[in-house]
């Protein structure tokens, strides 16, 4: 197990290096001024150490040669803090250009996916991939990279450092050191199973809260806020034990280890001290300031270098997520010298289609249908039936699994589906429209239509008049999906914008079903217009909408149960005629 | 934000103790550089074996007493801040509980679940960052300028030009640098919204393919945020390099400064390398502290979101018990329910959604409203449990005003099933026992039958006690609104409301319903709200609205012939061509 997981990490490192590929020369330009700035900062110290030494004591202060070394630190910190900031520049440029390629490749994925992985995943997951996922991926790795580098050269600069001076010395902070390592990493290791109590009991917490405030109205209505208050509150009760317990026992690591340097600082001027005393040129009272600086330098990288660790495991997580999407299987690309339907007269046949979503559940089997140009089918049955589904199939969203469905005597297979699409116009019964305003989504069909035709088609679909009175008429802005319009009004708006492009045949999935009746009666009027001569496919919950279509397609279960005229149907006495009858009974 | 505070009233020792026990820290921390200079000038330049020793034993000595107090602190931290986490929770969700309909419309069920979850975490480990580091860093500052000032004057006067000139930088970075992230986590909204677009919309978008488009239209989206991710990138790269200079600009000036001092003998050479220490420890400080000032200022925009709804009143404030007797004797009253000229304005919006509606209903009648869509009648059944109160006129129930119930009391007596189907997690039983919390099992059958879910129940394993997924996913939308309209029964309300909650029923199972529904024991005053006249032409009295207004009321028959909105709306659903 943890060795595929360590395979996988190291494929997925793989195909972050790609990403980084682009911008390598950057990378290595971070590295070379990385270097520089921990050689700078380290050699500080060994100046400021040489400078200590010539002051002695009264009278005993070499100026001239304190002088030269200030100049000396000055030059050195202009250095190090040109290249650090360099180095940050570098880090922001590789990381924000990566993250620009990343969410583009996964946004360009996003449109060629098929509908099925759409339909199948959680849109708010998804977005969560794209946006906070790639996000973390890029801080944690390259910013933890990034520190990693420098904690490494640092931890290296410091000990080589510290060798040319005095290697006693230096092992007394090599032996030392590690305790604090130890101690954050026992400590690590004893809180995880805190977190995760703590994390849970939040998961718990989280989906009572969505539950019962997405649905505060029905808690009202049963007057319950009491009861769930109660059950709140003692899942509230377990978190706070939770917390406390995993915020306090991790935060003991930072003064664990701060301890830990401190005995290493200790031991640095306990040894120092006595070598300076023992006397001579072996060891001076600067270079033992100067280790006392690097004895806190040396230690620090060590503690953030085991946060690193786990914020690039975290990182490596969120990249695996992002490229899955990214890797996701595309819907079948169009071949090379795919035909384009021209000249759609609205012949649409269906030969012996299977189709199911998953495996295990048949749905449609063995499916005939014939429709000649101008004809209307319509589809009807019980809510949930997978009416839908014909939808699915007829748009190519979803493909068949064997038989074929053609148009034109074209398998829709084998023209691209632009060609296709194009040839329907659709509204559905989950109107969806986009944020912009209402003339761009009316437009969305038709790029280059005209201000008369637009005025037109939204007058055939009865939407003039509520767009007339909204603040700025055809300019207002509407929020993303629809925002403050009621949902009759968004569907009158997804029928405009149907009218507006009149493509060669129809798909109406229960188009008005959020119109009231009245309204509904009026529309049908541009609707007929619209029909006529256009080969249709409507799905409809009222009967009475449909009775006049050639065909009738009766669905139950997904499975398609009976087919016919409205009046061989009712002759025929089965499911529908019970529907229809049912209607007028009481 | 300040409004939140009272909610560390019952850690007022923590908040105390914490920021007090970091402060001992951070003082022995400040000692160290003083026994090192002990070191150097009494025990290398006496060649005191014992004295080194003696020193190093007090730098331990040092490091354990700053264990234990750092310990203490973080204890005490944690627990306020889990406490308060905690306290302020249960505040908000105890609010959000005492919301009337308008209030949630207003701010919307998303906004309301961001503000109890990832708000207050946020301000809850602000509050555990405050406690733990706000006065340490600002102390360890000020504690090394004050330790330089016990050292040597002239040096100490480094300190004191130092200090601000950082200062100056840090916080300069900061305040041009915020506002610009604010500027950054716009454009990602926006990046964010397309994306999210995208999915939702994904059919449409393929059918008028506009993949292309979308294409462009997002990264003319992400070049703008990565423009300005760049742009406040350069500005805070500034940050680590200047301070670097300054703090290091301040050494050497400090560096000088002290070998004029030694070499007149106004300071000791381990003095020197004390004022060295010390004026590290203030460049490590100053960026913990900058880091600190960012997740304060993220918890404090938090904390105020959470304030802004804390401070939301409801608009129905609880009103105590009115426990008038003498209008409960007009209880006797055959009419269950009255409306008198009720007009009713969604907050903040222009025009009535319901005006002059004006009806009586007698007990154990059944009413059908019906109306196109946006005509207010999910509003007008709305205000019969007091979900909205009125703008205008008066609601009775038994003669007495809809205001003058405890809201309890009145909600008792209506069992309403709403338009979206809700079940929640739980078995079957629980969910129906929302209706009446000690309802026998038989009394659930009875409900089931009567709303013609049995089927449902008996379909599921374990009957009863079947499972029940978040939101009722494994029901379809039929047997969700069939379990729903069961669990109104359950209570035997006096007045029933049925939202348009057979929408998602065949004609056959909807007849079947009404006509259970019809024949229950104690015959409830039904309400039904539909689309189709179907559901309700059997009403004893329908109710036809038109654009908030009442355009008919009557039977069936009467309506057909002196109604033209009904007629209307029959024809558009019985025509036949």
């Amino acid at each position: 197990m943890e060795k595929r997981s360590k395979k996988y990490q190291a494929r997925t490192l793989k195909k972050v290096l790609k990403y980084i590929q682009a911008y390598r020369i950057f990378l290595a330009l971070s590295l070379i001024f990385a270097v520089v700035t921990v050689a700078a900062t380290l050699y500080i110290p060994v100046l400021t150490g040489r400078v200590i030494d010539h002051i002695v004591a009264p009278g005993q202060v070499e100026f001239p040669v304190i002088l030269e070394l200030l100049w000396q630190i000055g030059i050195i910190i202009a250095l190090a803090a040109l290249a650090q900031w360099l180095m940050n520049v570098c880090n922001n440029k590789i990381t924000y250009e990566v993250v620009q390629d990343v969410r583009r490749e996964a946004f360009a994925r996003i449109q060629i996916l098929p509908l099925k992985f759409i339909d199948g995943h959680s849109h708010g997951e998804m977005v969560s991939r794209v946006i906070a996922d790639v996000d973390q991926f890029a801080d944690g790795l390259l910013m933890g990279f990034s520190q990693l580098f420098t904690g490494l050269v640092t931890i290296l600069g410091t000990l080589l450092f510290m060798v040319s001076i005095n290697i006693k010395i230096t092992l007394v902070v090599v032996l030392v050191t590690p305790v604090s390592l130890f101690v954050a990493a026992f400590i690590a290791r004893r809180t995880f199973s805190m977190f995760m109590l703590q994390s849970s009991t939040r998961g718990e917490q989280t989906s009572l809260i969505n539950e019962m405030i997405e649905n505060q109205k029905v808690v009202q209505a049963f007057s319950k806020e009491e009861d769930v208050l109660e059950k709140f509150d003692e899942i509230n009760a377990r978190l706070e034990r939770a917390s406390l317990n995993a915020t306090f026992f991790s935060s003991l690591t930072n003064p664990g280890t701060r301890f830990v340097n401190s005995l290493v600082y200790t031991g640095v001027a306990l040894v120092g001290a006595l070598f300076a005393m023992s006397g001579g040129a072996v060891f001076t009272v600067g270079q033992l300031s100067c280790f006392l600086s690097y004895a806190n330098q040396y230690t620090k990288p060590f503690n953030e270098i085991s946060g690193v660790v786990t914020e690039l495991q975290n990182a490596l997580a969120c990249a695996e997520r992002i490229f899955a999407l990214i890797e996701e299987e595309p819907q079948i690309s169009e071949p090379e010298n795919v035909k384009t339907l021209t000249d759609v007269k609205g012949n649409v046949d269906l030969a012996h289609v299977y189709f199911s979503y998953s495996p295990e559940k048949k749905l449609i089997e063995d499916f005939n249908l014939n429709v000649r140009p101008g004809q209307r089918v319509a589809i009807v049955g019980p809510t949930g039936c997978g009416k839908t589904t014909i939808i699915n199939l007829l748009m190519r969203f979803y493909d068949v699994d064997s038989g074929s469905i053609q148009v034109e005597g074209e398998d829709i297979r084998e023209v691209t589906r632009r060609s296709l699409r194009e040839s329907y116009g659709m509204v559905l019964q989950e109107t969806w429209l986009k944020a912009g305003t209402i003339r761009e989504n009316l437009k969305m069909g038709k790029p280059d239509a005209s201000e008369e035709e637009v005025l037109n088609a939204a007058k055939a679909a009865h939407a003039h008049s509520f767009i007339k009175r909204l603040p700025q008429g055809y300019d207002t802005v509407i929020g993303e999906d629809g925002g403050s319009l009621s949902v009759g009004q968004k569907q009158l708006l997804c029928i405009a914008r149907v009218m507006l492009c009149l493509p060669p045949m129809l798909i109406l999935d229960e188009a008005t079903s959020s119109i009231d009746t009245r309204t509904e009666m009026k529309i049908q009027n541009a609707f007929a217009t619209m029909m006529n001569g256009r080969t249709s496919f409507i799905v409809a919950h009222r009967l009475s909408t449909i009775q006049e279509a050639d065909i009738i397609l009766v669905m139950k279960d997904g499975h398609i149960i009976e087919q016919g005229s409205h009046e061989e149907l009712l002759l025929k006495k089965g499911f529908y005629a019970e529907l229809y009858n049912s209607q007028f009974a009481v | 934000m300040k409004n939140l505070l009272v909610y560390l009233k019952n850690y007022k020792k923590e908040c105390v103790l914490a920021p007090l026990f970091k402060m001992l820290e951070a003082s022995f921390e400040l000692i160290v550089p003083l026994v090192v200079s002990a070191i150097i000038d009494v025990g290398i330049v006496n060649k005191d074996r014992n004295f080194i020793l003696q020193m190093c034993l007090v730098m331990v000595a040092l490091g354990l007493i700053g264990l234990v107090c750092s310990v203490t602190a973080q204890y005490f931290a944690a627990k306020a801040a889990a406490g308060f986490g905690t306290r302020v929770r249960h505040a908000l969700f105890a609010h959000i509980q005492t919301f009337s309909f308008s209030e949630i419309d207003k701010a919307g069920t998303a906004t309301l679940i961001t503000r109890m979850t990832s708000d207050i975490n946020q301000t809850q480990s602000g509050v555990n960052m405050v406690l733990r580091l706000f006065l340490r860093s600002p102390f360890i500052v000020f504690g090394a300028m004050v330790m330089a000032f016990t050292i040597d004057v002239k040096a100490a006067l480094i300190f004191v030009v130092t200090i601000p000139l950082l200062s100056l930088v840090v916080f300069g970075v900061m305040a041009v640098s915020i506002p610009l992230y604010r500027k950054v986590q716009e454009r990602l909204d926006k990046v964010l919204g397309i994306t999210r677009e995208n999915l939702s919309g994904a059919r449409v978008i393929r059918a008028f393919h506009k993949e292309e488009e979308e294409k462009s239209r997002f990264e003319e989206g992400l070049e703008r945020l990565t423009f300005m991710q760049n742009h406040v990138g350069k500005i805070s790269a500034f940050l680590n390099p200047v301070t670097f200079v300054i703090i290091n600009g301040a050494t050497i000036v400090l560096l000088y400064t002290g070998a004029v001092q030694v070499n007149v003998g106004n300071l000791t050479q381990g003095e020197v390398v004390a004022l060295v220490n010390y004026m590290s420890q203030i460049l490590v400080e100053l960026i913990k502290l900058a880091n600190l000032i960012v997740t304060i200022t993220k918890a404090a925009a938090c904390g105020n979101r959470i304030s802004a709804v804390l401070e939301m009143e409801s608009s129905m404030p609880m009103e105590e018990e009115t426990g008038n007797d003498a209008e409960s004797e007009k209880r006797q009253d055959s009419i269950m329910v009255k409306f008198s000229h009720v007009g009713m304005a969604y907050q903040g919006a222009g025009a009535e959604s319901l005006s002059d509606i004006d009806f009586a209903v007698e007990k154990g009648e059944t009413v059908g409203v019906i109306g196109g869509t946006g005509s207010g009648k999910t509003t007008l059944v709305h205000l019969i449990p007091r979900f909205y109160d009125v703008t205008a006129g008066e609601v009775l129930i038994q003669g007495k005003n809809v205001k003058e119930y405890s809201l309890e009391e009145l909600r008792q007596k209506v069992g309403i099933v709403m338009q979206k189907a809700v079940l929640f997690q739980g078995t079957i039983r629980e969910n129906l026992r929302w209706g009446k919390a000690d309802a026998s099992d038989e009394e659930l059958y009875q409900a089931l039958d009567t709303a013609q879910a049995r089927e449902v129940v008996e379909g599921k394993e374990g009957k009863l006690d079947a499972f029940v997924e978040q939101g009722g996913k494994n029901f379809s939308g039929g047997q969700r609104q069939r379990l729903t309209i069961a669990r109104a029964l359950v209570r035997k309300p006096e007045i029933l409301i049925l939202d348009d909650s057979a929408s998602a029923l065949d004609y056959a199972t909807d007849a079947r319903l009404r006509k259970a529904i019809r024949e229950m024991e104690g015959r409830p005053t039904v309400f039904i709200v539909s689309q189709r006249t179907s559901s309700i032409q059997h009403a004893d009295k329908i109710i036809v609205l038109d654009d908030g207004e009442i355009a008919g009321i009557g039977t069936h028959e009467e309506l057909l012939k002196c109604c033209q909105v009904y007629q209307e709306i029959h024809e558009s659903q019985y025509k036949r061509q």
